[in-house]
């Protein structure tokens, strides 16, 4: 089989349909898990009692907020590169949810802010960081739909989304370069300061979002494509 | 001024940098001199909008040569933002960013030229103009002058990302405010580091690291985003 098979609509309609449902159920069934060790079994935390466990959808949504901007990208880089229709659709589907990714990471950050710093919100580094990537994903949302043709939007959109990676690792490293209240990372490839149970409860809510996004980008793409190639024979055969 | 506004890039048989630039610096310039209408709306609604910041909070001068920095730093990126939509869109509606695409002189280089030039027409005037508001904020002299620096590094950057967008929205719905959405976010980092320059020499502190950011961005924006708006130009003339 071509390794080009996929990049058609048509057939990658087929594949979208088949896979979303596996995404949709690794999410649930990790995302059980993890809530489970989270909220259960992993211990009370030392300093911060009961209030920390919101770290468990803090800290994946605030993960997925920038992988997601940087899948998106890469999509854009594709779609500018190549001018493939697809690529376009699949960044146009991550959007929405990397948008509310971005929204729950700061919804459960001023939640969590609110026992422990005392206060919803500062205008820490990260936290602005984090609010400028929320419109950024507005603005590609916009920019994508304000066109009369769609492949203008795509494109437009896609060179947006480039521009605004420049703000990916301005997040990333904003508790190092600052210094500032929010604190810095707790998990790194070289090791963790975490308790076992809560590591893994975190790893297993952050596949269990991962899963999620894929399979909301999948349903999403499979829609775009309907109301894309509405025209094409293969669509008026699906009704 | 309509023959500077329609006349044709020079006809040469091979490009340069140096002519794309120049003929486009040469002939914006002339335009926005013969308008001088849209550079004076600039600077009235820069000095107008810092005008009333003090009649909305309170006229104590320590409140407002602690936040006159800040004010002033939003009211120069509100303005320089208002002469954003226009900077692509009148070329692009009557044809004239057709001809330039096709002129053999690099893209980048006549976008460099138009960015420059509305730089000189917006962001130039609002720089020279700071100390004067700093004074009515009552701020020292060592911090006017740092705010004048910061601005004078900081709106050429605002200029370049504002261009960018504006090179995006082209024949866009809802023009406008689809451009503050798009290029506010993006002038956020200016922002921080030109308010922060200020802040710094305000309170004793060295502005020097703020200056030097705001410089590295300067560089690599204007390394990078006339390439970007050349791109841009071409999705929007596809």
């Amino acid at each position: 089989m071509n390794f080009y098979f996929f990049a058609s609509p048509a057939t990658f309609f087929r594949l979208a349909g088949a896979m979303a449902p596996m995404f949709f159920v690794l999410a649930a069934v990790s995302g059980a898990i993890g809530l489970y060790l989270g909220l259960a079994v992993a211990p009370t935390d030392a300093q911060q009692g009961e209030v920390y466990r919101v770290i468990f959808i803090h800290v994946p949504a605030a993960w997925m907020s920038m992988f997601i901007y940087l899948v998106m990208a890469c999509y854009g880089a594709m779609t500018l590169a190549f001018n493939t229709r697809l690529a376009a659709m699949m960044a146009r589907a991550l959007a929405p949810t990397g948008a509310m990714f971005t929204f729950v990471a700061l919804w459960t950050g001023a939640f969590w802010g609110r026992p422990t710093w005392g206060t919803y919100w500062v205008w820490d580094a990260r936290l602005t960081s984090e609010l400028v990537l929320f419109f950024l994903y507005g603005g590609f949302i916009a920019l994508a739909n304000a066109f009369e043709d769609p492949r203008r939007g795509d494109r437009a959109a896609a060179l947006l989304a480039l521009i605004g990676i420049v703000n990916l690792p301005i997040i990333y490293f904003s508790v190092q370069w600052w210094n500032t209240l929010h604190q810095g990372s707790s998990v790194s490839f070289k090791g963790t300061s975490m308790h076992v149970t809560m590591l893994w409860s975190m790893l297993l809510m952050a596949f269990s979002f991962w899963m999620y996004s894929a399979g909301a980008a999948l349903v999403r793409c499979r829609t775009l494509i309907l109301d894309r190639e509405r025209r094409t024979r293969w669509v008026r055969a699906l009704s | 001024m309509n023959a500077v506004a329609n006349a044709a890039p020079p006809i040469a048989s091979s490009g340069s940098v140096g002519a794309g630039f120049g003929w486009s610096f040469v002939r914006d310039l002339t335009l926005a001199w013969r308008h001088p209408g849209e550079t004076v709306l600039v600077v009235a609604f820069y000095a107008l909008v810092a005008s009333l910041f003090p009649l909305g909070v309170g006229a104590e001068p320590q409140l407002l040569a602690r936040i006159g920095p800040g004010i002033i730093w939003v009211c120069a990126l509100l303005a320089a933002f208002l002469s954003l939509p226009a900077l692509f869109a009148t070329d692009y509606a009557d044809g004239m960013l057709e001809q330039m695409v096709l002129s053999p002189h690099p893209m980048p280089a006549w976008v460099a030229g138009k960015i420059v030039a509305h730089w000189v027409a917006s962001g130039l005037p609002l720089t020279v103009l700071s100390p004067l508001l700093g004074l009515q904020y009552g701020l020292d002299s060592a911090t006017l002058g740092t705010l004048a620096l910061a601005l004078l590094l900081g709106t050429p950057i605002l200029s370049l990302l504002g261009a960018a967008c504006s090179a995006l929205t082209l024949g866009a719905r809802g023009g406008g405010m689809l451009l503050a959405l798009l290029a506010l976010p993006l002038f956020v980092p200016v922002l921080i580091f030109g308010a922060g320059a200020a802040d710094a020499a305000a309170s004793g502190l060295g502005a020097a690291p703020h200056l030097s950011l705001l410089g590295a961005g300067l560089i690599l924006a204007a390394m990078a985003v006339p390439f970007a708006i050349a791109a841009a130009i071409r999705i929007a003339l596809d």
